[in-house]
């Protein structure tokens, strides 16, 4: 048996690093430290693989040789007009860089989960900025910790544990000198352990933020409620954001999601900004996928662009909302697809779905998945983090290198080592 | 390509004494060698082009979360120069935060060769160097920013030296680094309370030393660890009026610690603290105090951080100045502060002719430029890209090498910033021979790279050729015609090999990472061991084992090593 620390978690954006993981004749069968999503995925990733490469004839899919797989992929990319390459948020740092070579070489569009989650964040920096920090500087210097939109104790469960609230830091000890609040439209798990409740009416996150703004100014609000909140209670707010001495905003989809959208983003970051006249105050993002923030960190020294990226004209087009994926398959502009380490027939909307299915379709992933049972070609790869290594990108854009502590199944590559082949076979067909 | 014969080309090559004279240049397996030794070369003929060592950057913001963060920030900037991939070339995108393939092909454009990215968040670096190893064609290096860093503070509280030069040896490995950054020393441990430092005896909050005493403490660090280049130094009080004395204090502090003949401190973008004056209204340029004493001192070095009147974006490790930027100015602002370490900040700025300020900025770094009289004190830099971007280099080479061009763009700014300067008075011109001293030979030198800056046997094989004949041109008079030389290098050779033909590079190929491996005497190895594994994991949120970063994750892994003989 052998048994490995330090071992960092490839499910979340908290990349938390200290699992340890005990693998015995070719089975992992302990894992410590995780949460229950960790553990969940430790010991169940083996489940429903894809074992070998498959092509479509007719209505099923038959197992072929790597080299057949990796030759008709790399034919229907070239031979596409525009093809959309979609996911990358769930494999390594490496794997997405040739991603992108590969949208280059054959003009197509890339774009990552990005699109249909923290897309707003990114906008909204891009018109504002954002006043962040890593996460050790919450843990060691935060007294006031805000969950906005974001409940952690069931999306990002050692969240609160590892950098907040229950962290022990330099000048903190934990629970007890720090003072958690908690926004969202119902009373979530985290809201039950909060120091401060405030129910917000859905949608009206952005009417919610200005009244906070406007109190901090001591800006007189005429009316008794915003958002269904008391203006007492925003007062309250306010002060008790005034008056910290180390403030942390970390916000989810509740905020992203919701009407407004990048607005919500636009007035949070705002909000953030006024606080440091007073005080000092940071916003993180709540990133889901484990690296998802690595897509975008990727994307960007490549092309300048953090997802959505048209590259048709032979040069980086960044345009949300038309070079998005769920955009261009909504409105059935793409004629092939290749997904990696994604899922999108499984939540993307049902026209998107359809002309994602219209279509020649490739799928590298190491599970069966829905849109994989509909794949033209599929390539089995292994498990970033658990099989094969890569650098992965944690939500406060700290870069870990994550390991592998088992072999994958025989045959089974890294999605790094299977692009690197599809790229190679691209620019052979073109000369 | 193994073997080339470069032809009378006409050589500036300082580090050998040599000023414009007719010569071959011969290369072998990516070195300089003796033309006797070659058998069967390509032969390029370089008449009537000006050959100089492969042009060093010693200062230029190009990689890693601060500079991407930039990109992230700046769509618009993306917009300005677009070109579409090409065979064998990633698509072009710039302009002030390129793309790292862009940067890599516009370096080359300019025959530099050579570019260190001087300040990386240690706990940071594996992604500064995953954009290293993805800037195509130069040699690159990174600094890691240690002077807020809490192991630092705390040895250097304690007076322990040794403790700290051993764990600095520690962290250089770790991140594989190449020289000591300080960044408005102690500025960003206190701005991660939100607040800031004024001058080097403001003592850190919580650490209770001061700057002076973080200066001191890596000054004598540095030479305990026997590191080829001195400690790289962002004065504190950046961007204020009257910050000059700030500067001066900063260079006398390790006066009395000098050694004869090396430099103790490298002033890095040496204009932002030269502001004389109270107030934005009568700032002025305090270039000529601290001219005074560079040129009466031989432990300081400088570089320029020149601005250019043009759209840019600011990116420091000086938190609190660039909040400070963001209020002034109003832009949009990013703030990223890296626990137990330092920070950086980011604000789009745009510099502009007729605003008073700016203008006297301006002025400042060609005043300091042009009355250094030592021009092995001095590189030539815009802080790319706060001062203005790498690719507008050649402007300022031609303000240095002709008045006439300096009296054009004064006869276009501020006009009380215009009579307030001393520029007009300064009739000085650079030469070619000391012009290659400021973008090649002295950055070298100061970074203790042994084989660049250089053409003498032996020296890497890094050249550039220019489009330039000093006999039928008028330096002075046609200063846009040296510029656009200057911009389009005719050839740049790397490493032996042709990489850029007219500007335009030829393919995407990749040179060396540098770092230092500094082997300590193993009783403080074990000691600083010790001390990381009782801290480490109280002060970051990863774990000690997976902080460092590997020389495999280096594309090409250049290391010098170095033996600690000081102990």
């Amino acid at each position: 048996m052998e048994s490995y620390t330090g071992v960092t978690c490839p499910f979340c954006g908290c990349l938390c690093d200290d699992i340890e993981v005990s693998v015995d004749r070719g089975a992992i069968i302990k894992v410590a430290n995780g949460c229950a999503y960790s553990l969940t995925k430790y010991l169940n990733y083996n489940r429903d693989r894809i074992t070998t490469p498959l092509i479509r004839e007719g209505d099923k899919q038959v197992p072929v040789e790597l080299s057949e797989a990796v030759e008709r992929a790399a034919k229907i990319l070239s031979e596409a007009e525009y093809p959309v390459l979609y996911g990358w948020s769930s494999t390594s740092a490496e794997a997405i860089g040739l991603g992108i070579e590969l949208a280059e070489e054959v003009g197509g569009a890339i774009d990552n989960t990005t699109s249909v989650c923290h897309g707003p964040t990114t906008e909204a920096l891009q018109e504002l900025g954002l006043p962040g920090c890593t996460l050790g500087q919450v843990k060691n210097r935060a007294d006031l910790v805000i969950y906005w939109g974001s409940n952690p104790l069931q999306s990002h469960l050692r969240h609160m544990s590892r950098y907040t609230i229950g962290a022990e830091g330099r000048w903190r000890r934990g629970r007890d000198d720090r003072t958690l609040v908690v926004v969202d439209v119902r009373r979530t798990y985290t809201a039950r352990v909060a120091d401060y409740f405030i129910q917000v009416e859905p949608n009206r996150d952005y009417e919610l933020i200005t009244a906070l703004r406007m109190a901090l100014r001591h800006e007189e609000i005429e009316q008794d409620r915003v958002a269904g909140v008391s203006v007492e209670d925003i007062e309250e707010l306010a002060d008790l954001m005034m008056g910290c001495e180390f403030g942390a905003l970390f916000y989810g989809l509740g905020l992203t999601m919701s009407y407004g959208k990048n607005r919500n983003i636009d007035a949070a970051i705002s909000l953030v900004r006024d606080l440091n006249r007073w005080t000092k105050f940071v916003m993180i993002p709540m990133r889901g996928h484990f690296n998802v923030n690595g897509a975008n960190i990727v994307f960007l020294w490549h092309t300048g662009y953090p997802f959505a990226v048209d590259f048709s004209h032979g040069y980086p087009v960044y345009a949300p909302g038309a070079t998005s994926a769920v955009d261009i398959l909504s409105r059935g502009e793409s004629d092939a697809a290749l997904i990696v380490s994604s899922d999108p027939a499984a939540n993307f909307p049902r026209r998107a779905v359809e002309n994602l299915f219209k279509n020649p379709l490739i799928v590298i992933d190491p599970h069966r998945t829905v849109t994989s049972m509909r794949a033209d070609v599929v390539i089995p790869s292994a498990f970033v983090g658990i099989e094969c290594e890569g650098t992965a990108y944690r939500m406060d854009g700290v870069p870990i290198k994550m390991r592998g502590v088992i072999d994958p199944p025989k045959g089974v590559l890294s999605d790094e080592e299977i692009l690197g082949r599809i790229l190679e076979e691209v620019r052979r067909l073109r000369g | 390509m193994k073997e080339l014969l470069i032809k009378n080309a006409t050589v500036y090559d300082p580090m050998n004494g040599i000023d414009g004279e007719k010569m071959d240049i011969a290369v072998r397996e990516g070195k300089i060698v003796e033309s006797s030794e070659l058998r069967d070369a390509r032969v390029l003929d370089a008449s009537g082009l000006v050959a100089m060592p492969g042009g060093v950057d010693i200062h230029a913001h190009i990689a890693g979360p601060k500079v991407n963060k930039g990109r992230l920030l700046r769509p618009e900037d993306h917009l300005r120069v677009i070109q579409r991939k090409r065979r064998g070339l990633r698509p072009i995108v710039g302009y002030t935060i390129p793309t790292t393939f862009t940067t890599g092909y516009w370096y080359a454009a300019m025959g530099y060769t050579t570019v260190m990215e001087p300040a990386t968040p240690p706990l940071m670096t594996r992604h500064t160097h995953e954009e290293l190893n993805d800037t195509p064609i130069i040699d690159k290096a990174c600094f890691p920013v240690v002077d807020s860093n809490w192991f630092v503070l705390e040895y250097l509280k304690e007076g322990d030296i040794e403790g700290c030069a051993a764990y600095l040896s520690w962290l250089l490995r770790a991140v594989k680094g190449y020289a000591l950054k300080l960044v408005s020393p102690g500025s960003d441990e206190a701005w991660g309370w939100g607040g800031g430092l004024r001058g080097i005896d403001d003592p850190v909050p919580n650490f209770d030393i001061t700057p002076k005493e973080i200066i001191r403490g890596l000054h004598r660090v540095n030479r305990l660890l026997g590191l080829p280049s001195p400690i790289h130094i962002h004065c504190n009080d950046l961007g204020s009026p009257g910050n000059y004395r700030v500067t001066l204090d900063t260079m006398r502090c390790v006066e009395d610690l000098a050694e004869e003949g090396r430099p103790s401190l490298h002033v890095v973008h040496i204009q932002f603290n030269a502001f004389a004056g109270t107030g934005w209204g009568d700032l002025s340029s305090g270039a000529s105090e601290l001219a005074k004493y560079v040129n009466s001192h031989n432990h300081v070095t400088a570089d320029l951080g020149q601005v250019l009147f043009d759209d840019t974006t600011t990116m420091t490790a000086d938190c609190p100045w660039q909040y400070v930027l963001h209020k002034i100015s109003g832009n949009k602002w990013v703030n990223h502060d890296v626990e137990a370490e330092t920070g950086g900040g980011i604000v789009p700025y745009k510099y502009r002719r007729k605003n008073y300020v700016n203008a006297v900025q301006w002025t400042i770094g060609l005043e300091f430029a042009l009355l250094v009289k030592d021009p092995w004190k001095l590189c030539l830099t815009t802080d790319h890209p706060n001062g203005g971007p790498f690719i507008e280099y050649p402007r300022i080479m031609a303000w240095l090498l002709s008045s006439r061009a300096r009296e054009a763009s004064l006869a276009r700014i501020n006009k009380r910033a215009r009579r307030r300067s001393s520029l007009d008075s300064i009739d000085r011109e650079y030469t070619l021979y000391e012009l290659a001293i400021l973008t090649r030979a002295a950055p070298a030198r100061i970074l203790g790279l042994k084989g660049k800056g250089h053409l003498g046997v032996g020296a890497d094989a890094d050249i550039s050729l220019y489009r330039l004949d000093p006999e039928s041109t008028d330096l002075s008079k046609e200063y846009k015609v040296v510029r656009e030389a200057l911009r389009r290098a005719a050839y740049t050779i790397k490493g032996g090999e042709i990489v850029a033909v007219d500007g335009e590079p030829l393919n995407t190929t990749y040179g060396s990472t540098y770092w230092v491996d500094v082997e300590v005497p193993e009783r403080d190895e074990e000691r600083v061991k010790r001390d990381l594994q009782e801290r480490f994991e109280r002060y970051y949120s990863v774990r000690l084992e997976n902080y460092p970063v590997e020389e495999r994750d280096l594309r090409i892994s250049s290391p010098l090593k170095i033996r600690a003989e000081g102990f």
